[in-house]
């Protein structure tokens, strides 16, 4: 099995707080892995150093065996790493079609095969029949599956999923975990950070647990739940299952 | 099925464009010749307003100094015709050539250094009134007191862009339906969909593959050379150039007033918000000068600049676009749609 993404030891400290702390973990291709861990862990900061928006203090981030330094946003997505952001971004004067476009720029030129990919993507998502509708007619649900959309119109090879679920109803949620399915099963490697166990435990296939910025577990997700330092880091020390 | 509703749309679009100037040529066949010069002036601000449209209205990059390039553009054409008896056509191309460098490098240093937004276009206007103290103090090309093209023949000359005034009432004809052309080819190229991403949403168009920098060295570049072009005609139409009013504070105002006025963003608002704007601006400079009110003119502009921000913040056009669906689509037909749009 090959690993699609390796993080080594990777630091990050901000004035005052060391954020992410030598926390190494490697994404296996076509698989979901989850990033978990309370509040304050840490966890959005590695997602974004993964994504190129911050830069480590310290360690490496491997794709495809080759190192990502100092690389800007749009070259990390170019190279097929595409994210989704915690609070929903659409571009609010274009359409729910053409947000699903613009992704697809950063391989082709051709506006017809980026109308084509945005379609598909948009299809992938259950949202091919608001594809004319402006994004604030859309709910929040749709918003979010609209982020994967974009995400997805980059053709990338992993996708980092920032908090996908948060704020979602379970029934909406479990639409989610069905789209999830199916980009895996396709072939995509996915990255989420997630706040909500359950979620995790029926997506994932592995599950890194941060906890003030380092690394407390790593497994299957019926593994880790049941390890001790989990269970202390989410319930507070004294808590035994 | 929503592709086939986006192609009526856009033959709806196309024609209602192609009837607009078909009407606007026959006028420039019929009037007197008041309306035919100022309308003439109308036309090239709608075409220069489109210039500075494609740059904050899909590019989202706010110039405030664009009468560096309309200058840049007339005193291309002006030194190369006056001086040396060059065709205005190589003045036109070599001003976009030169409007668009110094344009690209304007934004080269400013993006790069991260001077953006609002400071982006405070150095504009700084950049625009350097030029025009240069320009002035600049011996050769008649310094404050300016270049004075010869008085034209009469005779219609297209190789040397010389002729009356109904001449270039055509001339700045073409160059608004180029520019409404334009920008709706552009909005709807590779260019208009990233350029749209970037000005919506800088970080998230970046984290969508755009390299956003580049892109606003582009649209910078583009818009200034665009704006060139405008300020060289502009300059032949009156026929003499002044620092001071080719390269002033009054030409970036009146070039941006169309398309806020109008609405910002899109193909025909230039063209409406200029119609609108530059007659009235007119009628009260005339009727502040038999009153005795000078500035009226400015005091009329400033009102209908307040008005439209105030009553319709998207432009007169957007509007008119609104109320033209809404009288359209009965009731219930209105109902069907947006339970279309829900599924």
């Amino acid at each position: 099995m090959t690993a699609l993404l390796e993080v080594k030891n990777l630091t990050k400290a901000f004035v005052g707080l060391v954020a992410v702390n030598d926390v190494s973990f490697s994404l296996q291709a076509g698989r979901i892995t989850a990033l978990i861990g309370p509040n304050g862990a840490g966890k959005t900061t590695c997602f974004n150093l993964v994504a190129g928006a911050l830069r480590p203090t310290a360690g490496q981030v491997l794709f495809e065996g080759g190192l990502l330094e100092r690389e800007p946003p749009e070259a990390v997505c170019r190279m097929g790493i595409a994210r989704t952001f915690q609070i929903v971004r659409p571009m609010k004067d274009m359409s729910v079609l053409e947000n699903a476009m613009v992704g697809a720029f950063s391989w082709t030129t051709n506006v017809k095969e980026a109308r084509d990919k945005a379609y598909e993507s948009l299809e992938n998502v259950g949202l091919a029949g608001k594809a004319n509708a402006r994004t604030d007619q859309l709910t929040l649900p749709d918003r979010k599956m609209l982020e994967m959309a974009k995400a997805l119109s980059t053709r990338p090879k992993l996708l980092l999923l920032d908090e996908v679920m948060a704020g979602l109803r379970p029934t909406e949620a479990a639409g989610v975990v069905g789209v999830l399915h199916r980009l895996a099963e396709s072939g995509l490697t996915i990255l989420l950070v997630e706040h909500v166990m359950r979620i995790v435990m029926e997506v994932a296939s592995t599950v890194v647990v941060l906890h003030h910025g380092a690394k407390i577990a790593e497994g299957k997700p019926s593994e880790v739940v049941a390890d001790p330092a989990v269970l202390e880091s989410y319930l507070g020390a004294g808590f035994h299952a | 099925m929503q592709r086939t509703s986006d192609q009526a749309s856009d033959t709806k679009r196309w024609g209602a464009g192609a009837l607009v100037f078909a009407a606007l040529a026959m006028v420039g066949g019929m009037s007197n010749a008041y309306v035919i010069s100022l309308l003439t002036i109308v036309l090239l601000f709608t075409f220069l307003g489109q210039s500075w449209n494609l740059m904050l209205g899909i590019g989202g990059q706010l110039s405030i100094g664009h009468a560096l390039f309309v200058g840049i553009g007339a005193y291309a054409v002006a030194i190369l015709n006056i001086k040396y008896g060059v065709t205005p056509w190589i003045g036109l191309l070599l001003g976009a050539v030169i409007a668009g460098f110094v344009g690209a490098v304007l934004a080269w240093l400013s993006f790069r250094f991260e001077v953006r937004g609002i400071y982006f276009a405070l150095l504009t206007i700084a950049a625009a009134e350097f030029a025009r103290i240069m320009f002035g103090g600049w011996d050769y090309v008649g310094g404050m007191q300016g270049l004075f093209y010869q008085a034209p023949s009469g005779t219609m000359d297209l190789g040397m862009l010389r002729g009356d005034a109904r001449f270039y009432y055509f001339v700045a004809l073409a160059l608004a339906a180029i520019g409404v052309a334009g920008t709706e080819l552009i909005s709807r190229s590779y260019w208009g969909y990233v350029w749209r991403a970037m000005r919506d949403d800088d970080e998230a168009a970046r984290a969508l593959g755009v390299r956003t920098f580049r892109h606003k060295v582009l649209v910078v570049s583009i818009s200034a050379a665009t704006a060139a072009i405008g300020g060289g005609v502009l300059g032949l139409v009156q026929g003499a150039i002044f620092p001071d009013s080719i390269m002033g504070m009054a030409i970036s105002v009146d070039v941006l007033i169309g398309p806020v006025v109008g609405g910002l963003g899109t193909a025909f608002g230039p063209l409406v918000g200029s119609m609108a704007a530059i007659p009235l601006h007119h009628a009260m400079g005339a009727l502040g000068d038999s009153l005795g009110l000078p500035g009226l003119n400015s005091v009329a502009y400033g009102a209908v600049l307040i008005l439209v921000v105030w009553f319709l913040p998207d432009g007169i056009w957007p509007a008119i676009v609104r109320l033209y669906g809404a009288i359209q689509l009965p009731a219930r037909g209105r109902i069907s749609q947006l339970r279309k749009a829900e599924e």
